[in-house]
């Protein structure tokens, strides 16, 4: 995983609360390998209607290249489907900025080097307000100093520290359990004992 | 030197735990000094969808660490019509096959779209015993909230999640937040679990949960039926919890006894020992409590487009312009215009277009005899799919003359999987029309590009497609008898 450090680029305002997965990326784009790419399915059905493009706030020139999204309370909701990250990442996207956020979302964005910074409901209501942000401006955020600026507005951003330094890192779940094998190895032992109905045996 | 470490954890003293404590300390492997836990995962469910797993698999050349441990079910794509054929659309053929290849591939036990246990992953495998109290459940689908009905932890990943339970049967995990809703006293009569969930959803919105692991408790939670509990477990994702549970009992073990991989006769009897520990300690603390009245709950339906955008049946459509925040009442303007509703108007002035009866929410035998027992004998107003949760319910239901009341009020009745809910499958609501749906999401384009969606019970969406509108299901049920 790419380690993330700080970005500089624009920011798309998405004023919008409770942006489930399934407008992210809805199910039917969802049959295709990530190899082909899922950044033309983010937000598919806010971006295009029964005739044609609709004007939205991802296509809009003045923010070719953003790679930072603000948006409302409770961002990511719903499905599990970590499609919505890849949309997202393919998109080019690799910050969201929302008061909230839907947890398998959060963790699935972790996983995949994209960063959900959680601001106040007042501070992600001035970044969607500010003319910096609408003119397609470039934002700062820094993983570092948990900040994100908007010419003067200084915007302090919390994440759970564990993902903070997976994110600074761009460490792999993976190795850090492998390391583990001989305490899995104890737990399965002490656990055989404690609970004898747990487990399975191989099928046919 | 593994004793060492786990004395070291700072746990609640052991005398004074909830269930979520007892579950999570039993699970937990090793716990690093940030808090984060590596967590045993003792059954771990895949469907269609959870091919990008068996991908990231194959790039790094793994394996599955413990086959006997992990289970596939088609039923996101599974087509509900002419299942003797070959799937004729190859875009979903392709999907089942690959859930196939990579099954087999692996070794891993498959419950295929023509096998008799086939359904719908959060109604199938409880059927099969799968689901056992004290057990971790995951599965690359948010609604495995379900299996915490049982008593169990059971939570959804995303796929890099799935990836890592196949290689190592373990995840790291945050400990959730501890929230107990209890729902205290009698339900009146025709309300069922989903009214108790969508009033729960409303009240503390569809974040209000988040962050926490839930215990459901109260008199009114006790008296429900194993099916009442899913169908409440399975929208705690909904208020967004990471899961919610409700402790195991008799009801439990009398539903779970005898089932094909549930443990069997004395060994069942020993078992039912230990899980009856899993309790919550009386003197247990909880981070967050909310507490509901059972006798206050109405039969609810959602108006919007989040489950948070529910309402008693005899509620309006809410008004923006009595709103004071602005962004809620941006909101609400949203919700109405994509969902083509009057500020102010009675939600059972609310014609439909269409029904749906099915998903992991509300597609059981109860679900179904209930949504019956308001069709018997009449006509539906509007077209519908009627999908049994697994092909078990649909045997029973059919046993029963159920589907026969369904197809004389002129409902379709299909085969088993997600269809209608998620649209995977090509059963889709055309655009512009609007649903009465047991299902558990109204968001924009979920039942298909353009579709309007109201979720409620089976019995009030039988009341709909009799009416053409939404309904109060209880005017539909006087002098009639729902068989529990």
């Amino acid at each position: 995983m790419k380690p993330f450090d700080s970005l500089e680029t624009p920011a798309i305002p998405l004023a919008l609360a409770n942006v489930d997965t399934d407008q992210l990326i809805p199910a039917r784009f969802m049959k295709r390998p990530r190899s082909e790419g899922y950044g033309p399915f983010l937000l598919h059905d806010m971006r295009e209607g029964p005739e044609g493009p609709v004007a939205n706030p991802l296509d809009d020139p003045r923010r070719a290249g953003a790679a930072v999204l603000v948006a409302r309370r409770n961002f990511g909701c719903g499905s599990s489907r970590e499609a919505a990250v890849y949309a997202l990442a393919d998109f080019g996207v690799r910050c969201v900025i929302a008061p909230s956020f839907g947890d398998i979302f959060a963790s699935n964005a972790v996983k995949n080097g994209l960063l959900p910074a959680r601001v106040s409901e007042e501070d992600a209501e001035a970044l969607l307000g500010s003319a910096w942000v609408e003119d397609g401006r470039a934002l700062r955020v820094d993983l570092a100093a948990q900040t994100v600026t908007a010419g003067n507005l200084v915007v302090a951003f919390a994440i759970d520290p564990v993902w903070k330094t997976q994110l600074l890192n761009g460490w792999d779940d993976i190795d850090l359990t492998l390391a583990e094998r001989p305490a899995i190895a104890r737990f399965r032992e002490r656990d055989a004992a404690a609970r004898p109905w747990a487990g399975l045996a191989p099928g046919d | 030197m593994a004793v060492k470490k786990a004395a070291a954890v700072a746990r609640t003293p052991p005398e004074n735990r909830t269930i979520i404590d007892k579950l999570w300390d039993a699970h937990a492997i090793t716990t690093r000094e940030d808090g984060t836990s590596l967590l045993w995962i003792d059954r771990h469910l895949l469907h269609e969808g959870s091919f990008h797993a068996f991908d990231q698999l194959a790039k790094r050349g793994a394996g599955v660490a413990h086959p006997e441990l992990t289970f596939g079910i088609a039923d996101h794509y599974a087509p509900t019509r002419g299942r003797d054929g070959s799937v004729a659309n190859p875009e979903i053929a392709r999907m089942l096959d690959q859930l196939s290849a990579n099954t087999a591939r692996h070794g891993l036990r498959l419950i295929g779209l023509r096998d008799p246990r086939q359904g719908i992953v959060h109604v199938a495998i409880p059927e099969q015993g799968l689901t056992l109290p004290g057990l971790t459940v995951v599965c690359g689908d948010s609604h495995t909230s379900t299996h915490g009905a049982f008593g169990a932890f059971a939570f959804g990943i995303g796929a890099s999640e799935v990836a890592h339970v196949l290689m190592t049967q373990t995840l790291w995990q945050k400990r959730p937040h501890r929230m107990r809703i209890v729902v205290d006293g009698p339900l009146g009569p025709g309300i069922t679990a989903k009214d108790v969930a969508l009033t729960i959803i409303a009240r503390i919105g569809a974040d209000g949960a988040q962050g926490c692991a839930i215990e459901y408790a109260g008199s009114a939670v006790r008296a429900l039926s194993m099916e009442g509990r899913m169908t409440l477990c399975n929208l705690s994702i909904e208020s967004g919890g990471r899961l919610g549970l409700v402790a195991p009992d008799e009801t439990t073990f009398a539903w779970l006894r005898g089932r094909p991989f549930a443990p069997q006769g004395a060994a069942f009897d020993a078992a039912a020992e230990d899980w009856r520990e899993l309790a919550s300690d009386p003197d247990a603390a909880f981070d967050r409590e909310a507490s509901f009245s059972g006798v206050e709950i109405a039969p609810t339906v959602t108006w919007g487009v989040s489950p948070e955008h529910a309402a008693p049946i005899d509620a309006t459509v809410p008004d923006p312009a009595r709103i004071a925040d602005e962004g809620r009442a941006q909101a609400v303007r949203d919700a109405l215009a994509y969902m083509d509703l009057r500020a102010g108007m009675r939600l059972d002035e609310i014609r439909i277009d269409r029904v749906f009866i099915g998903s992991c929410t509300n597609s059981r035998i109860e679900d179904l005899r209930a949504a019956a027992a308001v069709l018997a004998g009449r006509k539906a107003a509007a077209p519908g799919l009627v999908s049994p949760g697994s092909s078990a319910v649909k045997r029973q239901a059919e046993e029963e003359g159920l589907d026969r009341i369904f197809r004389e009020a002129g409902l379709e009745w299909v085969e088993s999987g997600c269809s209608m809910c998620v649209g995977m499958n090509g059963d889709i609501v055309p655009a512009g029309e609007r649903c009465a749906s047991t299902t558990n999401r109204n968001f924009k384009g979920r039942q298909g590009p353009g579709s309007r969606t109201h979720l409620m019970s089976p019995a009030m969406v039988a009341a709909a497609a009799v009416t053409g509108r939404l309904t109060d299901a209880r005017a539909l049920l006087a002098g009639r008898e729902v068989v529990g």
